[in-house]
Order: C-alpha cells, then sequence, then structure tokens
C-alpha cells in the first residue's frame, strides 16, 4: 500500500536537563532548537516554519520567532496543552505538503520544577472568562482528583485493580533504568507503587508523573530535503485531534479521545493497532495509559488491566513496548506538557537510537499519542503515526 | 484556608453577567437547571443554549436536589482534605461539586446524596452535596 509521503522527521532533541534553576525559558527554547536542528543537520536560517503553543516566554509564538531572529513564510501558535506539539505535527504536514513552508520546526519547554509548582495537587488558577470557571472554580478541583476519579470510575465499572494500574510504572522505572537523564531512574516494583504515599483516594504518588524542566524540539521537513539528510527516514503517515468534551455533562470519564484521534490517524496511515511493536503513550497518570491503549483498540475497553499487568508493556516482554524512555512517570515531563518527549522517543525507536537494551527489533512503525488541556472532564486528545522507511 | 478559589469564583461571576439570575437563585437555596423546550434535555455545566440540539430555548427549573455519587476523592495531604466529586443529578447530567458533612470513608459510587448551600465568604453561594444518612 503506497503511504503518505508528505513530511519527515529529520530532528530530534531533548533537552537533557531535568532541573533548570539557573536558565531562563526563552534559553531552554533555544537550546532545544538548537538541538534538534543540529540533529537534523541545518541551521536555523533553514527554517521557515515555526510551531509553537502557550508554553512558549509570553504565551505566543511572535516573542520567541523574534528573538530567535526566524525569517518565516508560516507560523502556527496552536494551544491544546500537554498534546499540542502532536497536533503540530498534524499542522506542519500540512503546511510542508501544501508548500507553505519547508522546514518545520516545533520547541517545547517549560520549569515547574524550578517554579516549585503543584502540578497535580494545588487548584489552577485559570481565567475567569473560561466558560466552565464559573462552575468549577470555587469546588477547588485539581489535575490529581480529576485523574484518581477517573481511576476509582475504571476500577468501579471494569473491575481494575491498583496492581494492574502500577505495572504500568514497574514498565516505565524498568525502561528509565537505562536512560541516565531520567529524573527517576532506579527501578521499582508493585509493592512500591502501592506503599507509595496517597495522593488523592486511589491515586497514589507512583502512579503520578514527574514535574521536570527541560524540553524538546523536531523539525519536520519535505520528502526532498529529508533524502538529502544523514538521519534515517522517518515520515508522518497519519494524525489525528479532537477535544474530547464533557458532552453537556454526559462524558464517561473512562473513555479518552484516543477513540477518535486514534481512529482518524489509524485510518490516514492504512493500520490498526495490532501493527505497532512500539507505542508513545503519554504517561501523566497510569489510569491515563491503560484508558488510552484500551481505546487506541490494543485491547477492548475494559480489559487495559490484564493487557499492561505483569510487565508485559516492558520492552521485549510483551507484544507492545510503550515509553521506552522512561515516559512521563520517570524520564520527563518538561512544562507539564508530554507531547514532545512521547514524538522524540517514537522517532529514536525508528530511528534504531534507543538504548540497546529496550530498542524494539525491526521498529518500522511508531505512534505517539496524548491527551492535553483539561476541561473538567474533558480534553483534547492527539496521535500521529510515524513510520520508518 | 486559601481563599484564591473563592476569589476566583467572584471574577468568573463579574465575566458572566448573563448568569447573574442563577447565582440570585442559589442566595434562596435553589439550583436552577437549564432543560432544554425544544429537545428536553437538561444539561451542565449552563449555557444559554442547549449544547444537544442548539436551541436557546431553555426552561431554568429548580432542581430536585437529589443525586447520587458518580466519583469522589479528597486530596490525602491536605489539611483542609475538600471532597472533590462528579454527582450524577436525579435530572441527567453530571456535576461537578463539594461533598460536605462527611470523610471519604462514609462514601461509595451510587451513595445518596441531598443538595444543600454553602456560603462562601464572598457572600456567594455554592450548591454541594451532602450524604443522606
Amino acid at each position: 500500500m503506497k503511504r503518505n509521503d508528505k513530511a519527515y522527521v529529520a530532528g530530534i532533541f531533548e533537552h537533557p536537563t531535568r532541573n533548570a534553576p539557573d536558565k531562563s525559558l526563552v534559553q531552554l527554547h533555544a537550546e532545544c532548537a538548537f538541538g534538534a536542528l543540529k540533529d537534523a543537520g541545518l541551521s536555523a536560517t533553514d527554517v521557515d516554519g515555526f510551531f509553537g503553543g502557550r508554553d512558549i516566554p509570553g504565551s505566543n509564538v511572535n516573542w520567541f520567532i523574534d528573538h530567535m531572529n526566524l525569517k518565516l513564510r508560516h507560523i502556527d501558535s496552536t494551544d491544546a496543552g500537554g498534546c499540542s506539539p502532536l497536533i503540530h505535527v498534524s499542522h506542519a504536514v500540512d503546511a510542508i505538503s501544501s508548500g507553505r513552508c519547508n522546514v518545520a520546526l516545533i520547541t517545547l519547554a517549560g520549569r515547574p520544577r524550578s517554579e516549585q509548582m503543584k502540578t497535580g495537587t494545588a487548584p489552577r488558577p485559570c481565567e475567569p472568562d473560561r466558560p466552565d470557571a464559573l462552575w468549577e472554580v470555587a469546588y477547588r478541583p485539581t489535575i490529581s482528583t480529576a485523574y484518581a476519579m477517573m481511576m476509582s470510575r475504571h476500577m468501579h465499572e471494569y473491575g481494575t485493580t491498583l496492581e494492574q494500574l502500577a505495572w504500568i510504572r514497574v514498565a516505565a522505572s524498568e525502561h528509565a533504568k537505562h536512560n541516565p537523564n531520567a529524573m527517576f531512574n532506579k527501578p521499582v516494583t508493585v509493592d512500591d507503587v502501592m506503599r507509595s504515599p496517597l495522593v488523592a483516594s486511589p491515586l497514589r504518588r507512583m502512579d503520578c508523573c514527574v514535574i521536570s524542566d527541560g524540553g524538546g524540539a523536531i523539525v519536520l521537513v519535505n520528502p526532498e530535503i529529508a533524502k538529502s539528510l544523514k538521519n534515517p527516514l522517518v515520515r508522518v503517515i497519519g494524525s489525528g485531534h479532537t477535544v474530547h468534551g464533557q458532552n453537556g455533562g454526559s462524558a464517561s470519564l473512562t473513555t479518552t479521545g484516543a477513540s477518535i484521534s486514534g481512529a482518524i490517524a489509524f485510518a490516514e496511515a492504512g493500520v490498526t493497532a495490532q501493527d505497532f511493536k512500539y507505542a508513545s503513550i503519554y504517561d501523566n497518570f497510569t489510569i491515563m495509559v491503560l484508558m488510552q491503549l484500551e481505546d487506541l483498540g490494543f485491547c477492548k475497553k475494559g480489559e487495559g488491566g490484564k493487557f499492561v499487568a505483569d510487565g508485559k508493556l516492558i520492552s521485549g516482554i510483551g507484544p507492545l513496548a510503550i515509553n521506552t524512555d522512561g515516559g512521563g512517570l520517570c524520564n520527563n515531563h518538561p512544562s507539564n506538557r508530554g507531547g514532545i518527549t512521547k514524538l522524540i522517543e517514537a522517532t529514536r525507536q525508528l530511528r534504531g537510537t534507543a538504548h540497546p537494551a529496550v530498542q524494539v527489533k525491526d521498529c518500522d512503525l511508531a505512534l505517539a499519542s496524548g491527551p492535553g488541556g483539561f476541561i473538567g472532564t474533558g480534553y483534547a486528545h492527539a496521535t500521529v503515526v510515524l513510520e520508518r522507511l | 484556608m486559601n481563599h484564591e478559589h473563592i476569589t476566583l469564583h467572584t471574577q468568573a461571576l463579574a465575566a458572566n453577567p448573563a448568569f447573574a439570575f442563577f447565582w440570585e437563585a442559589t442566595k434562596r437555596e435553589i439550583l436552577l437547571l437549564p432543560q432544554c423546550h425544544d429537545c428536553g434535555k437538561t444539561h451542565w455545566y449552563p449555557r444559554l443554549f442547549c449544547p444537544f440540539c442548539f436551541s436557546s430555548n431553555l426552561d431554568w427549573r429548580e432542581s430536585s436536589g437529589d443525586a447520587t455519587v458518580y466519583a469522589a476523592t479528597a486530596l490525602s495531604k491536605s489539611s483542609d482534605p475538600w471532597i472533590v466529586a462528579y454527582v450524577e443529578l436525579s435530572e441527567g447530567p453530571l456535576m461537578l461539586t463539594n461533598i460536605v458533612d462527611c470523610s471519604m470513608d462514609d462514601l461509595t459510587i451510587g451513595s445518596r446524596l441531598k443538595l444543600k448551600f454553602s456560603r462562601m465568604s464572598s457572600g456567594n453561594f455554592l450548591p454541594v452535596f451532602r450524604p443522606i444518612t
């Protein structure tokens, strides 16, 4: 089958820092941009399209583009929370294939750790004109209370157990032990996860991702440029995104936008879940991994617990390895946004440059999938399918 | 206790003058729910149109105040462990709220609840729920 041949991932860079009290936000973005361009064998003068979300200093791409002195033909400031880079990839493919740019740069960075942000446990300030604010802020929901409720509903509806969910963290830690940059690289056991402090019942500390400083960047190019560069050829063959909203108060807490974004991306790519041996699944919380795996079609709805248990997500053990960098749970979650690191590890797997201990054999197809921007029970969701030639 | 959320709520009220009537009703201990006059569905959180059929022909009906726990949790390490919950209103929709006058040990999914109003330091009244004992 002839697959889409519109745009290639030419450069990737994950900033090695996880704690950057001495760096500014713009410095992190710039270091990530230069890192990915160097990896691609390109320079900032080659960039003619830029894509960034609200983590850009000044919350708007204009400031960073001016700071970098980029001469552009195309800009995109789409923000949908943590999955924004996945949507940027989708938009970059469209921009490149329609000739609006040839070299697209996407950056993401942040320093919530240095800013001592209580990402999961402090009610988040929000704009008073956000349409749900009037009905929600007074109740002080937090990110962790939202995911705790998803977890308890999944356990209630499908019999999913804390032990099954703990295996997701165990797999992440088994991968992170091979990543010297990972924030937590000591392997943990199911018991360790079960005994970790309760954050919001039934959610435990080790069900939650790290709060780290850092960032990453990706460069996408047109097919002609990709073939003139030295990196292995990795192209984007499918993408989809949506907002999985609250549906007027009738949304389920146990389904995710992956059922929509994944289906769109898989249809465009001409693949099914069973074709993948590797997937980057945004792991802000263990429950979100389990629900996305179900909704992407790796197993039936409600059977995620069995699918993730007993180490089956560890590279080399089950049919599907996920987040071989250690994921957000153990490696990195810069700017409280998981999108860029998911794309980077998927690309490493396709290039064959993941750590040898976690490299999936003959990995020629990978996906990156994740949520972004919490809206009560809702959020955006995006999926990208990548292929190595 | 941190009052930031009450300040935010007051700011949100100022940003949404069209819903002043809703919050005035809470001062009389009435929770108004928007039911679509055309398709009959009740939605939450409130809009000025029906998010199912997009009609702006809404009837604002007084809630029965009956609900059940859909999901509930509380931050463990907080000195003020408020219970955050989604409750299923007897009128249909899920509502984000707080459950008061109890601890998490008193609640399970499906527990029956009754509406009450909590007076905030801003003087506004917040619809919350308590378990039926």
